[in-house]
Protein backbone atom coordinates (compact mmCIF):
# COMPACT_ATOMS: atom_id res chain seq x y z
CA UNK A 1 0.00 0.00 0.00
CA UNK A 2 1.09 3.51 -0.74
CA UNK A 3 2.56 5.05 2.40
CA UNK A 4 1.38 8.51 1.35
CA UNK A 5 -2.15 7.18 1.20
CA UNK A 6 -1.91 5.95 4.80
CA UNK A 7 -0.48 9.26 5.98
CA UNK A 8 -3.18 11.22 4.15
CA UNK A 9 -6.00 9.20 5.64
CA UNK A 10 -4.47 9.24 9.10
CA UNK A 11 -4.15 13.02 8.96
CA UNK A 12 -7.68 13.44 7.67
CA UNK A 13 -9.11 11.18 10.38
CA UNK A 14 -7.19 12.98 13.13
CA UNK A 15 -8.27 16.38 11.85
CA UNK A 16 -11.88 15.27 11.59
CA UNK A 17 -11.78 13.81 15.09
CA UNK A 18 -10.27 16.99 16.48
CA UNK A 19 -12.80 19.16 14.66
CA UNK A 20 -15.71 17.04 15.89
CA UNK A 21 -14.52 17.35 19.48
CA UNK A 22 -13.82 21.06 19.13
CA UNK A 23 -17.22 21.75 17.63
CA UNK A 24 -18.93 19.64 20.28
CA UNK A 25 -17.04 21.56 22.95
CA UNK A 26 -18.00 24.92 21.58
CA UNK A 27 -21.56 23.74 20.92
CA UNK A 28 -22.01 23.58 24.68
CA UNK A 29 -20.85 27.18 24.88
CA UNK A 30 -22.97 28.20 21.89
CA UNK A 31 -25.98 26.46 23.38
CA UNK A 32 -25.72 28.49 26.55
CA UNK A 33 -25.10 31.70 24.66
CA UNK A 34 -28.01 31.12 22.27
CA UNK A 35 -30.29 30.21 25.17
CA UNK A 36 -29.24 33.38 26.95
CA UNK A 37 -29.75 35.62 23.94
CA UNK A 38 -33.16 34.15 23.21
CA UNK A 39 -34.11 34.87 26.81
CA UNK A 40 -32.74 38.43 26.95
CA UNK A 41 -29.74 37.38 29.04
CA UNK A 42 -25.99 37.47 28.44
CA UNK A 43 -24.92 33.89 29.11
CA UNK A 44 -21.52 32.80 30.39
CA UNK A 45 -19.08 35.71 30.12
CA UNK A 46 -16.68 35.33 33.05
CA UNK A 47 -14.12 32.77 31.81
CA UNK A 48 -11.98 34.65 29.34
CA UNK A 49 -13.22 37.36 26.97
CA UNK A 50 -16.95 36.78 26.29
CA UNK A 51 -16.60 33.54 28.24
CA UNK A 52 -14.86 31.64 25.44
CA UNK A 53 -12.86 29.59 27.95
CA UNK A 54 -16.07 28.32 29.55
CA UNK A 55 -15.95 24.91 27.77
CA UNK A 56 -12.44 24.35 29.15
CA UNK A 57 -13.63 25.19 32.65
CA UNK A 58 -16.56 22.81 32.21
CA UNK A 59 -14.22 20.08 30.99
CA UNK A 60 -11.92 20.51 33.96
CA UNK A 61 -14.93 20.38 36.26
CA UNK A 62 -16.14 17.17 34.62
CA UNK A 63 -12.74 15.50 35.04
CA UNK A 64 -12.33 16.63 38.65
CA UNK A 65 -15.72 15.45 39.88
CA UNK A 66 -16.05 12.36 42.02
CA UNK A 67 -16.80 9.29 39.99
CA UNK A 68 -19.51 7.08 41.42
CA UNK A 69 -20.34 3.59 40.21
CA UNK A 70 -23.56 2.34 41.83
CA UNK A 71 -22.91 -0.83 43.82
CA UNK A 72 -25.73 -2.78 42.14
CA UNK A 73 -24.90 -1.72 38.63
CA UNK A 74 -23.43 -3.96 35.98
CA UNK A 75 -19.85 -2.63 36.12
CA UNK A 76 -18.73 -3.52 32.63
CA UNK A 77 -21.84 -2.35 30.84
CA UNK A 78 -21.88 0.75 33.00
CA UNK A 79 -18.47 1.61 31.60
CA UNK A 80 -19.31 0.49 28.07
CA UNK A 81 -22.40 2.73 27.77
CA UNK A 82 -20.74 6.16 27.52
CA UNK A 83 -17.88 4.74 25.47
CA UNK A 84 -20.28 3.26 22.96
CA UNK A 85 -22.29 6.48 22.77
CA UNK A 86 -19.11 8.42 22.07
CA UNK A 87 -17.80 5.89 19.52
CA UNK A 88 -21.04 5.82 17.53
CA UNK A 89 -21.17 9.60 17.53
CA UNK A 90 -17.61 9.94 16.22
CA UNK A 91 -17.52 7.37 13.40
CA UNK A 92 -20.36 8.99 11.47
CA UNK A 93 -18.08 11.66 10.03
CA UNK A 94 -16.07 9.13 8.00
CA UNK A 95 -18.29 8.98 4.92
CA UNK A 96 -19.17 12.65 4.62
CA UNK A 97 -17.40 14.44 1.74
CA UNK A 98 -15.92 17.56 3.31
CA UNK A 99 -14.83 19.21 0.11
CA UNK A 100 -13.76 18.79 -3.49
CA UNK A 101 -10.58 16.87 -4.24
CA UNK A 102 -7.44 18.76 -3.33
CA UNK A 103 -4.67 18.65 -5.94
CA UNK A 104 -1.33 19.15 -4.19
CA UNK A 105 1.88 18.48 -6.11
CA UNK A 106 0.33 16.10 -8.62
CA UNK A 107 -1.47 14.10 -5.96
CA UNK A 108 -5.25 14.16 -5.76
CA UNK A 109 -6.36 14.11 -2.15
CA UNK A 110 -10.08 13.49 -1.61
CA UNK A 111 -11.42 15.32 1.43
CA UNK A 112 -13.41 12.29 2.48
CA UNK A 113 -12.12 9.48 4.65
CA UNK A 114 -13.79 6.77 2.62
CA UNK A 115 -16.14 6.87 -0.36
CA UNK A 116 -17.99 3.61 0.20
CA UNK A 117 -20.76 2.97 -2.28
CA UNK A 118 -23.28 2.37 0.53
CA UNK A 119 -22.49 5.61 2.36
CA UNK A 120 -26.12 6.37 3.24
CA UNK A 121 -26.64 2.86 4.61
CA UNK A 122 -23.46 3.19 6.66
CA UNK A 123 -24.78 6.39 8.20
CA UNK A 124 -28.06 4.71 9.05
CA UNK A 125 -26.19 1.81 10.62
CA UNK A 126 -24.17 4.17 12.79
CA UNK A 127 -27.26 6.10 13.79
CA UNK A 128 -29.10 2.93 14.80
CA UNK A 129 -26.08 1.79 16.81
CA UNK A 130 -26.19 5.12 18.65
CA UNK A 131 -29.20 4.03 20.67
CA UNK A 132 -27.17 1.18 22.20
CA UNK A 133 -25.07 3.62 24.19
CA UNK A 134 -28.22 5.01 25.78
CA UNK A 135 -29.84 1.62 26.25
CA UNK A 136 -26.80 -0.05 27.77
CA UNK A 137 -26.19 2.91 30.06
CA UNK A 138 -29.81 2.94 31.22
CA UNK A 139 -29.90 -0.81 31.74
CA UNK A 140 -26.55 -1.09 33.51
CA UNK A 141 -27.39 1.67 36.00
CA UNK A 142 -29.94 -0.64 37.67
CA UNK A 143 -32.19 2.34 38.29
CA UNK A 144 -35.87 2.40 37.40
CA UNK A 145 -35.74 5.92 36.01
CA UNK A 146 -32.75 5.09 33.84
CA UNK A 147 -34.43 1.95 32.60
CA UNK A 148 -37.65 3.78 31.72
CA UNK A 149 -35.65 6.38 29.91
CA UNK A 150 -33.64 3.77 28.02
CA UNK A 151 -36.85 2.09 26.90
CA UNK A 152 -38.22 5.43 25.79
CA UNK A 153 -35.05 6.24 23.89
CA UNK A 154 -35.09 2.86 22.17
CA UNK A 155 -38.73 3.04 21.09
CA UNK A 156 -38.38 6.67 20.03
CA UNK A 157 -35.29 6.04 17.93
CA UNK A 158 -36.73 2.93 16.31
CA UNK A 159 -39.99 4.71 15.46
CA UNK A 160 -38.29 7.70 13.93
CA UNK A 161 -35.70 5.66 12.07
CA UNK A 162 -38.54 4.26 9.96
CA UNK A 163 -39.79 7.68 8.92
CA UNK A 164 -36.20 8.81 8.37
CA UNK A 165 -35.43 5.84 6.14
CA UNK A 166 -38.62 6.36 4.15
CA UNK A 167 -37.88 10.05 3.65
CA UNK A 168 -34.45 9.09 2.34
CA UNK A 169 -35.89 6.58 -0.14
CA UNK A 170 -37.59 9.41 -2.05
CA UNK A 171 -34.22 11.12 -2.26
CA UNK A 172 -32.50 7.95 -3.44
CA UNK A 173 -35.10 7.56 -6.18
CA UNK A 174 -33.80 10.83 -7.54
CA UNK A 175 -30.07 10.33 -7.05
CA UNK A 176 -29.83 6.66 -8.08
CA UNK A 177 -26.85 6.33 -5.78
CA UNK A 178 -26.07 5.54 -2.14
CA UNK A 179 -22.63 7.09 -2.30
CA UNK A 180 -22.56 10.43 -0.53
CA UNK A 181 -19.83 11.69 -2.82
CA UNK A 182 -22.00 10.95 -5.85
CA UNK A 183 -25.03 12.60 -4.21
CA UNK A 184 -23.05 15.75 -3.51
CA UNK A 185 -21.58 15.85 -7.03
CA UNK A 186 -25.09 15.74 -8.46
CA UNK A 187 -25.96 18.89 -6.54
CA UNK A 188 -23.22 20.88 -8.24
CA UNK A 189 -23.68 24.64 -7.96
CA UNK A 190 -27.05 25.66 -6.61
CA UNK A 191 -28.86 22.53 -7.75
CA UNK A 192 -29.69 21.42 -4.22
CA UNK A 193 -31.88 18.46 -3.40
CA UNK A 194 -34.00 20.47 -0.98
CA UNK A 195 -35.50 22.25 -3.98
CA UNK A 196 -36.88 18.93 -5.25
CA UNK A 197 -37.55 17.28 -1.91
CA UNK A 198 -38.85 19.94 0.50
CA UNK A 199 -41.27 17.56 2.22
CA UNK A 200 -38.65 14.85 2.43
CA UNK A 201 -36.24 17.33 3.98
CA UNK A 202 -38.73 18.45 6.63
CA UNK A 203 -39.47 14.84 7.57
CA UNK A 204 -35.76 14.04 7.64
CA UNK A 205 -35.04 17.05 9.83
CA UNK A 206 -37.81 16.26 12.32
CA UNK A 207 -36.53 12.70 12.51
CA UNK A 208 -32.97 13.82 13.10
CA UNK A 209 -34.20 15.93 16.00
CA UNK A 210 -35.68 12.74 17.43
CA UNK A 211 -32.60 10.64 16.63
CA UNK A 212 -30.25 13.04 18.41
CA UNK A 213 -32.59 13.23 21.42
CA UNK A 214 -32.84 16.98 21.08
CA UNK A 215 -35.74 19.11 22.20
CA UNK A 216 -38.67 18.91 21.47
CA UNK A 217 -38.03 15.16 21.43
CA UNK A 218 -35.69 14.93 24.41
CA UNK A 219 -37.96 12.60 26.33
CA UNK A 220 -35.13 10.22 27.27
CA UNK A 221 -33.71 12.94 29.51
CA UNK A 222 -36.99 14.37 30.66
CA UNK A 223 -35.99 15.90 34.01
CA UNK A 224 -39.50 16.44 35.28
CA UNK A 225 -40.43 12.79 34.99
CA UNK A 226 -37.20 10.82 34.94
CA UNK A 227 -34.73 12.92 36.97
CA UNK A 228 -31.81 12.84 34.54
CA UNK A 229 -33.07 10.08 32.27
CA UNK A 230 -30.62 7.38 31.22
CA UNK A 231 -27.65 9.22 32.76
CA UNK A 232 -29.21 9.64 36.20
CA UNK A 233 -26.57 7.42 37.83
CA UNK A 234 -23.63 8.75 35.85
CA UNK A 235 -21.14 11.24 37.17
CA UNK A 236 -17.82 12.78 36.27
CA UNK A 237 -16.51 12.28 32.75
CA UNK A 238 -18.85 9.36 32.02
CA UNK A 239 -21.69 11.84 32.24
CA UNK A 240 -19.52 14.20 30.24
CA UNK A 241 -19.19 11.58 27.50
CA UNK A 242 -22.95 11.24 27.22
CA UNK A 243 -23.47 14.99 27.02
CA UNK A 244 -20.58 15.29 24.59
CA UNK A 245 -21.90 12.49 22.39
CA UNK A 246 -25.20 14.36 22.10
CA UNK A 247 -23.41 17.40 20.72
CA UNK A 248 -21.27 15.36 18.34
CA UNK A 249 -24.45 13.67 17.12
CA UNK A 250 -25.91 17.08 16.51
CA UNK A 251 -22.82 18.06 14.51
CA UNK A 252 -22.92 14.85 12.46
CA UNK A 253 -26.62 15.06 11.70
CA UNK A 254 -26.22 18.71 10.71
CA UNK A 255 -23.45 17.61 8.36
CA UNK A 256 -25.64 14.85 6.95
CA UNK A 257 -28.54 17.24 6.36
CA UNK A 258 -26.24 19.73 4.68
CA UNK A 259 -24.75 16.97 2.54
CA UNK A 260 -27.93 15.22 1.48
CA UNK A 261 -30.25 18.18 0.99
CA UNK A 262 -28.25 21.42 0.94
CA UNK A 263 -25.57 20.52 -1.55
CA UNK A 264 -22.69 19.78 0.83
CA UNK A 265 -19.74 21.90 -0.23
CA UNK A 266 -21.57 23.21 -3.32
CA UNK A 267 -22.62 26.82 -3.57
CA UNK A 268 -23.91 28.94 -6.46
CA UNK A 269 -21.13 30.37 -8.57
CA UNK A 270 -18.49 27.89 -7.43
CA UNK A 271 -17.16 27.33 -10.97
CA UNK A 272 -16.33 31.00 -11.28
CA UNK A 273 -14.65 30.97 -7.86
CA UNK A 274 -12.64 27.89 -8.87
CA UNK A 275 -11.21 29.68 -11.92
CA UNK A 276 -10.25 32.66 -9.76
CA UNK A 277 -8.67 30.86 -6.81
CA UNK A 278 -7.02 27.79 -8.31
CA UNK A 279 -7.15 24.10 -7.37
CA UNK A 280 -6.06 24.38 -3.72
CA UNK A 281 -7.92 27.38 -2.36
CA UNK A 282 -11.24 26.77 -4.12
CA UNK A 283 -11.97 23.37 -2.49
CA UNK A 284 -11.13 24.89 0.89
CA UNK A 285 -13.68 27.65 0.27
CA UNK A 286 -16.19 24.87 -0.45
CA UNK A 287 -15.30 23.23 2.85
CA UNK A 288 -15.82 26.57 4.57
CA UNK A 289 -19.25 26.85 2.94
CA UNK A 290 -20.12 23.35 4.16
CA UNK A 291 -19.14 24.32 7.69
CA UNK A 292 -21.24 27.47 7.45
CA UNK A 293 -24.22 25.31 6.52
CA UNK A 294 -23.45 22.98 9.42
CA UNK A 295 -23.24 25.88 11.86
CA UNK A 296 -26.53 27.23 10.56
CA UNK A 297 -28.14 23.84 11.24
CA UNK A 298 -26.58 23.64 14.70
CA UNK A 299 -27.94 27.09 15.44
CA UNK A 300 -31.33 25.94 14.21
CA UNK A 301 -31.19 22.93 16.54
CA UNK A 302 -30.54 25.27 19.45
CA UNK A 303 -33.10 27.82 18.35
CA UNK A 304 -35.77 25.10 18.28
CA UNK A 305 -34.66 23.77 21.63
CA UNK A 306 -35.25 27.11 23.31
CA UNK A 307 -38.58 27.68 21.57
CA UNK A 308 -40.67 24.53 21.61
CA UNK A 309 -41.70 22.68 24.76
CA UNK A 310 -41.16 18.95 25.01
CA UNK A 311 -43.67 16.65 23.35
CA UNK A 312 -45.68 14.30 25.51
CA UNK A 313 -44.88 10.64 24.96
CA UNK A 314 -48.17 9.80 23.21
CA UNK A 315 -47.88 12.91 21.05
CA UNK A 316 -44.39 11.82 20.08
CA UNK A 317 -45.59 8.38 19.02
CA UNK A 318 -48.63 9.80 17.22
CA UNK A 319 -46.47 12.21 15.30
CA UNK A 320 -44.01 9.52 14.33
CA UNK A 321 -46.37 6.72 13.35
CA UNK A 322 -49.53 8.51 12.27
CA UNK A 323 -48.14 11.62 10.61
CA UNK A 324 -44.54 11.28 9.51
CA UNK A 325 -44.63 7.73 8.16
CA UNK A 326 -47.77 8.26 5.98
CA UNK A 327 -46.33 11.58 4.79
CA UNK A 328 -43.03 9.93 3.92
CA UNK A 329 -44.80 7.16 2.01
CA UNK A 330 -46.89 9.73 0.13
CA UNK A 331 -43.67 11.55 -0.68
CA UNK A 332 -42.16 8.38 -2.13
CA UNK A 333 -45.23 7.77 -4.29
CA UNK A 334 -45.33 11.35 -5.60
CA UNK A 335 -41.61 11.31 -6.31
CA UNK A 336 -41.91 7.99 -8.11
CA UNK A 337 -44.79 9.22 -10.27
CA UNK A 338 -43.00 12.46 -11.15
CA UNK A 339 -39.80 10.61 -12.07
CA UNK A 340 -41.76 8.17 -14.22
CA UNK A 341 -43.59 11.01 -15.99
CA UNK A 342 -40.41 12.99 -16.60
CA UNK A 343 -38.51 9.99 -17.95
CA UNK A 344 -41.10 8.88 -20.49
CA UNK B 1 -73.47 28.49 41.23
CA UNK B 2 -73.72 31.67 39.21
CA UNK B 3 -70.71 33.86 39.78
CA UNK B 4 -71.34 37.44 40.81
CA UNK B 5 -68.16 38.92 39.44
CA UNK B 6 -68.95 38.19 35.79
CA UNK B 7 -65.34 37.13 35.36
CA UNK B 8 -66.08 33.46 34.90
CA UNK B 9 -65.01 32.11 31.54
CA UNK B 10 -66.01 28.72 30.29
CA UNK B 11 -63.14 27.17 28.39
CA UNK B 12 -64.03 25.13 25.38
CA UNK B 13 -61.69 22.37 24.33
CA UNK B 14 -62.02 21.94 20.63
CA UNK B 15 -60.15 19.17 18.83
CA UNK B 16 -57.22 20.49 16.81
CA UNK B 17 -57.96 21.32 13.20
CA UNK B 18 -55.66 20.18 10.42
CA UNK B 19 -53.32 23.20 10.45
CA UNK B 20 -52.96 22.91 14.21
CA UNK B 21 -52.29 19.20 14.01
CA UNK B 22 -49.44 19.87 11.61
CA UNK B 23 -47.75 21.83 14.43
CA UNK B 24 -45.59 23.61 11.86
CA UNK B 25 -47.45 26.98 11.66
CA UNK B 26 -47.40 27.30 15.43
CA UNK B 27 -43.74 26.27 15.54
CA UNK B 28 -42.79 28.87 12.93
CA UNK B 29 -44.66 31.52 14.88
CA UNK B 30 -42.86 30.49 18.06
CA UNK B 31 -39.49 30.57 16.30
CA UNK B 32 -40.29 34.11 15.16
CA UNK B 33 -41.10 35.15 18.72
CA UNK B 34 -37.85 33.79 20.11
CA UNK B 35 -35.83 35.27 17.27
CA UNK B 36 -37.26 38.71 18.00
CA UNK B 37 -35.84 38.33 21.51
CA UNK B 38 -32.44 37.40 20.10
CA UNK B 39 -31.93 41.01 19.01
CA UNK B 40 -33.34 42.65 22.12
CA UNK B 41 -31.09 44.27 24.64
CA UNK B 42 -30.40 41.93 27.52
CA UNK B 43 -31.61 43.04 30.91
CA UNK B 44 -28.64 41.55 32.75
CA UNK B 45 -26.78 43.73 35.27
CA UNK B 46 -23.16 42.51 35.54
CA UNK B 47 -23.21 42.75 39.30
CA UNK B 48 -19.74 43.28 40.70
CA UNK B 49 -18.93 45.83 37.99
CA UNK B 50 -22.40 47.35 37.68
CA UNK B 51 -24.95 47.86 40.41
CA UNK B 52 -28.62 48.33 39.97
CA UNK B 53 -30.11 51.59 41.23
CA UNK B 54 -31.66 51.17 44.64
CA UNK B 55 -34.85 52.84 45.78
CA UNK B 56 -34.47 55.50 48.46
CA UNK B 57 -35.89 53.30 51.20
CA UNK B 58 -33.67 50.34 50.32
CA UNK B 59 -32.16 48.65 53.39
CA UNK B 60 -28.59 47.47 53.01
CA UNK B 61 -25.65 47.07 55.36
CA UNK B 62 -25.86 48.80 58.73
CA UNK B 63 -23.75 51.76 59.65
CA UNK B 64 -23.23 53.26 63.10
CA UNK B 65 -23.50 56.99 62.84
CA UNK B 66 -21.49 59.85 64.31
CA UNK B 67 -22.87 63.19 65.42
CA UNK B 68 -21.91 66.59 64.02
CA UNK B 69 -18.73 66.64 66.13
CA UNK B 70 -17.63 63.26 64.92
CA UNK B 71 -18.52 61.40 68.12
CA UNK B 72 -20.21 58.00 68.05
CA UNK B 73 -23.89 58.40 68.79
CA UNK B 74 -24.50 54.89 70.12
CA UNK B 75 -25.05 54.71 73.85
CA UNK B 76 -25.32 50.92 74.06
CA UNK B 77 -28.86 50.97 75.41
CA UNK B 78 -29.53 47.60 73.75
CA UNK B 79 -32.90 48.55 72.31
CA UNK B 80 -31.77 47.53 68.84
CA UNK B 81 -30.69 44.12 70.10
CA UNK B 82 -33.99 43.77 71.94
CA UNK B 83 -36.06 44.75 68.94
CA UNK B 84 -34.15 42.52 66.56
CA UNK B 85 -36.46 39.61 65.59
CA UNK B 86 -33.52 37.58 64.29
CA UNK B 87 -31.34 38.20 67.36
CA UNK B 88 -28.49 39.25 65.18
CA UNK B 89 -27.17 42.11 67.34
CA UNK B 90 -25.03 41.84 70.47
CA UNK B 91 -23.04 44.48 72.31
CA UNK B 92 -20.95 45.07 75.41
CA UNK B 93 -21.34 48.45 77.06
CA UNK B 94 -18.56 50.42 78.72
CA UNK B 95 -18.34 53.68 80.65
CA UNK B 96 -16.79 56.67 78.96
CA UNK B 97 -13.62 58.04 80.57
CA UNK B 98 -13.28 61.85 80.85
CA UNK B 99 -10.55 61.99 78.22
CA UNK B 100 -12.75 60.13 75.70
CA UNK B 101 -15.33 62.90 75.59
CA UNK B 102 -14.45 63.70 72.01
CA UNK B 103 -15.00 60.07 70.95
CA UNK B 104 -18.39 59.19 72.39
CA UNK B 105 -21.37 61.44 72.75
CA UNK B 106 -23.02 59.76 75.75
CA UNK B 107 -21.48 58.66 79.06
CA UNK B 108 -22.06 55.05 78.17
CA UNK B 109 -20.90 53.63 74.88
CA UNK B 110 -20.64 50.30 73.05
CA UNK B 111 -17.17 48.85 73.50
CA UNK B 112 -18.12 45.88 71.32
CA UNK B 113 -20.96 46.01 68.81
CA UNK B 114 -21.53 42.98 66.58
CA UNK B 115 -24.11 42.18 63.95
CA UNK B 116 -24.30 38.70 62.49
CA UNK B 117 -25.07 39.37 58.85
CA UNK B 118 -26.15 35.77 58.29
CA UNK B 119 -28.89 36.18 60.92
CA UNK B 120 -29.93 39.68 59.94
CA UNK B 121 -33.11 39.85 57.90
CA UNK B 122 -32.75 43.54 57.06
CA UNK B 123 -36.17 44.39 58.51
CA UNK B 124 -35.03 47.78 59.77
CA UNK B 125 -36.52 47.41 63.27
CA UNK B 126 -33.15 48.31 64.83
CA UNK B 127 -33.11 51.65 63.09
CA UNK B 128 -36.69 52.27 64.20
CA UNK B 129 -35.93 51.28 67.79
CA UNK B 130 -32.82 53.43 68.16
CA UNK B 131 -33.50 56.49 70.38
CA UNK B 132 -30.19 58.12 69.44
CA UNK B 133 -30.48 57.86 65.65
CA UNK B 134 -27.24 55.93 65.76
CA UNK B 135 -27.92 53.02 63.40
CA UNK B 136 -29.13 53.15 59.82
CA UNK B 137 -29.33 50.47 57.13
CA UNK B 138 -28.04 52.78 54.44
CA UNK B 139 -25.00 50.84 53.25
CA UNK B 140 -24.34 48.72 50.17
CA UNK B 141 -25.17 45.03 49.64
CA UNK B 142 -23.45 42.86 52.24
CA UNK B 143 -20.64 41.12 50.33
CA UNK B 144 -20.28 37.36 50.20
CA UNK B 145 -17.55 35.51 52.07
CA UNK B 146 -16.24 32.02 52.62
CA UNK B 147 -16.48 31.51 56.40
CA UNK B 148 -19.35 32.00 58.79
CA UNK B 149 -17.17 33.81 61.29
CA UNK B 150 -16.40 36.47 58.71
CA UNK B 151 -20.04 37.46 58.56
CA UNK B 152 -20.04 38.73 62.14
CA UNK B 153 -19.37 42.41 61.59
CA UNK B 154 -17.76 44.35 64.42
CA UNK B 155 -17.36 48.06 64.96
CA UNK B 156 -14.44 48.16 62.54
CA UNK B 157 -16.83 47.51 59.67
CA UNK B 158 -19.96 49.17 61.02
CA UNK B 159 -18.93 52.57 62.37
CA UNK B 160 -18.85 55.16 59.64
CA UNK B 161 -15.60 56.90 58.96
CA UNK B 162 -14.50 59.92 61.08
CA UNK B 163 -15.74 63.30 59.91
CA UNK B 164 -13.45 65.30 57.75
CA UNK B 165 -11.85 68.12 59.76
CA UNK B 166 -12.47 71.46 58.16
Amino acid sequence: MDINFVIEKFLLVSILFAISLLIAMYSTYAERKVAAFLQDRLGPDRAGPFGILQPLADGVKMFMKEEITPSNSNKWLFMAGPGLAMLCACIGTAVIPWGQDLAIGGRVIPLQVTDINVGVLYLFGVVSLGVYGVMIGGWASNNKYSLLSAIRAASQNISYEIAMGLSIIALLLMTNSLSLKEIVLQQHGGNWNVLYQPLGFIIFMICSFAETNRAPFDLPECETELIGGYHTEYSSMKLGFYLFAEYINMFVSSAVMATLYFGGYNYPGMDWVATQLGPIAAPLVGTGVLFLKIFAFIFFFMWVRWTIPRFRYDQLMNLGWKTLIPLAIANIIITGIVIAVVKF
Amino acid sequence: MESLSNKKKVLEQKPLNFAERMYLPAIVKGLGTTMSHFFKKSSTIRYPEQEREFSINWRGMHSLKRDEDGRERCTACGLCALSCPAEAITMIAAERKPEEKNLYREEKYAAVYEINMLRCIFCGLCEEACPKEAIYLDGPIVPSDYLRKDFIYGKDKLVEGPLEVK
